[in-house]
C-alpha cells in the first residue's frame, strides 16, 4: 500500500479535520441554542410555526442527513472528494451565518421560521456529506498500519465541535450578559462567528489536492458511473452496507448521543443542575476524554477495530443505568441537611424570576426554587448548584461515558473505509454512518420520552432504548463482523512507483 | 458459528416488521389533540415511521442474507 510521508499526512489531517470540526460546531450551536431560537422564530401557540419547528427538529436530523449522505456521497464518488467536501463546508458555513442574520418572527412574521427551517435543512444536508468525504480523504492518504490512528483525528472533530460550541456560547453569554444573550441579539454572535472560521477553512481546503487513489481511478477511467446503484443495488456491497449499519454504526450512534447529549440534558433537566455548571461539567469531561479518540484509534491498528468498538458498546450496555443513577443521586438534595432557608426577591438564577427560596446545605450545595404564576398556570423551577467535590464526581462519571464514545467512535472511520471499495466508498460509508448517528442516535430523546409514558417507569427508563440498540448491535457485530484489519483499500489500482504514492501538494 | 449466524437471521427478519408494528401502535396510542410534547404530535411520528420503514426493511433483508449464508465464514471487510 502506498504511503504519504509524515509531513504531508499531517497537513492533510489538519486541512480535513479543521473543516469537519467547524461543520460540527455549526450544527451544534443551533441545537444548543434551540430554546432561544424557538422563542425568536417559532412562538408558542401558533400552529404553523409549531409545525415548522417540528420539521426543523426532526427533518434536519432524520431525513436530510441521510439524504445529504447519498447526494454528496454520490458526488464525491463521481467528481472527487476534494470538491465535494469543499462544497459541504461552504453550504454549512453560509447557512449558519445567515441564521444569525434573520430578523425575528416579530419583525418579518411567517418568513422568519420558514427561512430558519430552510437553512437548518441545508445544514443537515451539508453535514450528511461532510464526514464521508473527510474520513475517506484522510484514509486514502494513510499508511495501512496507522490508518486507525490517522483517521481518528477526523473522529475527534465531532466531540471537539461540541466542546467549541459550548465554549463559544458560554463565553459570549458571559461577555454580553444573560439578558442580552437571551432576549437581545447576543445569541446571534456564535452563528456570525462561523463565517470567519469557515473562510479560514475554505482557504486551507482550496490548497488541497484530490485524493491520489481517486485521481488514479479517474485517470484509468475506473470511477463508478452510478455509485448509488453500485452501492445499494449489488448484493455483495449492499450486504456490507447493512452489516456496517446493524453491526457497528447503529450502536455507535446511540452510545455517542447518550454519553454526550442525553447526559447533558439529564444533568440539566432531571438533576436540575444550574445551566453554566451543567455545561462546564460536560465541557471538562469532553476535554479530559477527547485524547482517547486518538488512543483507541491507534490501538485499533494493533488490536483490530471490532474488538475496541464492541467493548465500548458493552460498557455502555452494562454501565449506563448505574452511572445515570449516580448522577441523579449526586444532585438529589432530599437527604441533605439544611443550614438556611432564605426567600429572595429579584433574579436568582440564569433564567429565574422570583420570589424564590434559596436553601443552603451543610455540604455546600445550594438549591434555588422559584415559583412563577402566569396565564398558563403555576410553574416551579429548580436549580441546584453543586459543591466542588460533587461537581468533580459528576465530571468523572461523564468522562467515563465519553470514554465509551471514544472506543466506539475512534476506530470507526478506518473500519468503514476498509469495508468498501474506492470507487463507491464515499457513498457506501456515508449512508450507514448518518443513519446510525442521525436516526438511531438522534432518536434517543424522543424514544426516551416515549418510554417514560409507560406506567411504572421512572427517570432512568428512557435509557432502555440506547441500551437495547447497543446490545442488539453488540450481538450482530460480535457474530458477523471480522476483527481482521483490511490492509489494502486501493481496489485494483496499481500504485505508482516503489510503494510510494504521489504526494499531494498543499 | 455459521449455524448460529443463519438461525439468528430468522430473528432479524421478524424484528423488522415488529419494529414498524410497535412504532405504529405507539403512534396511535400517543397522538392526541391536546398534547404539546413531540410524542403527541402526528408529524414527528410520520417522519420517524417514514424513515424507519426502509431501515426495518433493511433489517429484514439483512436477516434474509444471514439466513441464506451470505455472512458465513470470516467476512472480509
Amino acid at each position: 500500500m502506498a504511503q504519504t510521508p509524515a509531513k504531508g499526512i499531517w497537513k492533510i489531517i489538519t486541512a480535513s479535520s479543521v473543516g469537519t470540526l467547524i461543520e460540527w460546531y455549526d450544527f451544534y450551536i443551533f441545537g444548543s441554542l434551540s430554546t432561544i431560537i424557538a422563542a425568536k422564530f417559532f412562538p408558542a401557540g401558533n400552529p404553523t410555526t409549531a409545525l415548522l419547528a417540528t420539521l426543523a427538529t426532526f427533518a434536519a436530523g432524520f431525513i436530510v442527513r441521510p439524504f445529504g449522505a447519498l447526494f454528496f456521497g454520490r458526488l464525491g464518488d463521481l467528481i472527487g472528494r476534494k470538491h465535494t467536501f469543499l462544497l459541504t463546508l461552504i453550504i454549512m458555513g453560509s447557512s449558519t451565518f445567515l441564521i444569525g442574520l434573520i430578523p425575528s418572527y416579530v419583525t418579518i412574521g411567517f418568513w422568519a421560521p420558514l427561512i430558519v427551517l430552510l437553512l437548518r435543512l441545508l445544514q443537515g444536508l451539508a453535514l450528511g456529506g461532510e464526514y464521508g468525504g473527510a474520513a475517506t480523504y484522510v484514509a486514502e492518504h494513510s499508511p495501512e498500519h496507522r490508518r486507525g490512528f490517522f483517521t481518528s483525528w477526523i473522529q475527534i472533530t465531532a466531540t471537539l465541535g461540541l466542546f467549541v460550541s459550548l465554549v463559544v456560547i458560554l463565553g459570549v453569554r458571559r461577555l454580553v450578559g444573560v439578558e442580552e444573550f437571551t432576549n437581545g441579539n447576543g445569541w446571534r454572535y456564535p452563528f456570525l462567528l462561523s463565517i470567519v472560521l469557515v473562510l479560514i477553512s475554505i482557504l486551507i481546503r482550496l490548497k488541497m489536492k484530490e485524493s491520489p487513489l481517486f485521481t488514479q481511478l479517474k485517470e484509468e477511467g475506473k470511477t463508478s458511473v452510478n455509485p448509488i446503484k453500485e452501492s445499494f443495488g449489488h448484493k455483495e456491497n449492499f450486504k456490507m452496507v447493512l452489516l456496517a449499519l446493524f453491526g457497528a454504526t447503529m450502536g455507535q450512534g446511540v452510545i455517542w448521543y447518550t454519553s454526550q447529549f442525553y447526559a447533558q440534558s439529564f444533568i440539566l433537566t432531571k438533576c436540575n443542575v444550574e445551566y453554566e455548571q451543567a455545561n462546564s461539567i460536560i465541557m471538562i469531561a469532553l476535554l479530559l476524554a477527547t485524547p482517547f479518540f486518538i488512543v483507541f484509534g491507534a490501538l485499533s491498528d494493533k488490536w483490530g477495530r471490532k474488538n475496541i468498538m464492541l467493548f465500548g458498546m458493552l460498557l455502555g450496555v452494562l454501565l449506563y443505568r448505574p452511572i445515570f443513577q449516580q448522577l441523579y443521586s449526586l444532585a438529589d438534595t432530599s437527604g441533605k441537611e439544611v443550614v438556611t432557608n432564605t426567600v429572595i426577591e429579584g433574579q436568582v438564577g440564569s433564567n429565574m424570576k422570583v420570589p424564590a427560596v434559596l436553601t443552603n446545605y451543610t455540604d455546600g450545595t445550594v438549591l434555588k426554587v422559584a415559583t412563577t404564576t402566569s396565564s398558563t398556570g403555576v410553574k416551579t423551577t429548580k436549580e441546584v448548584v453543586l459543591n466542588g467535590n460533587t461537581k468533580w464526581k459528576m465530571i468523572l462519571l461523564v468522562t467515563a461515558m465519553v470514554l465509551f464514545v471514544t472506543m466506539v467512535y475512534g476506530p470507526i472511520a478506518a473500519f468503514l473505509v476498509e469495508m468498501f471499495p474506492t470507487r463507491i466508498r464515499y457513498t457506501s460509508m456515508s449512508l450507514p454512518y448518518h443513519i446510525g448517528n442521525g436516526v438511531f442516535g438522534g432518536l434517543v430523546p424522543f424514544i426516551a420520552t416515549l418510554i417514560t409514558t409507560i406506567p411504572g417507569t421512572n427517570y432512568l427508563s428512557g435509557l432502555w432504548y440506547p441500551i437495547g440498540v447497543a446490545a442488539l448491535c453488540l450481538v450482530v457485530g460480535g457474530l458477523y463482523l471480522s476483527n481482521k484489519i483490511e490492509e489494502h483499500v486501493t481496489d485494483e489500482i496499481a500504485i505508482k512507483g516503489e510503494g510510494q504514492m504521489e504526494l499531494p501538494v498543499i | 458459528m455459521d449455524k448460529i449466524k443463519r438461525i439468528l437471521g430468522l430473528l432479524w427478519m421478524i424484528l423488522g416488521p415488529i419494529t414498524i408494528a410497535v412504532l405504529i401502535t405507539s403512534a396511535v396510542q400517543n397522538i392526541s389533540a391536546g398534547g404539546t410534547a413531540d410524542i403527541h404530535k402526528p408529524l414527528p411520528w410520520l417522519i420517524i415511521i417514514g424513515i424507519f420503514t426502509p431501515i426495518a426493511i433493511g433489517l429484514t433483508i439483512f436477516g434474509w442474507y444471514a439466513w441464506k449464508g451470505a455472512y458465513d465464514g470470516e467476512i472480509k471487510t
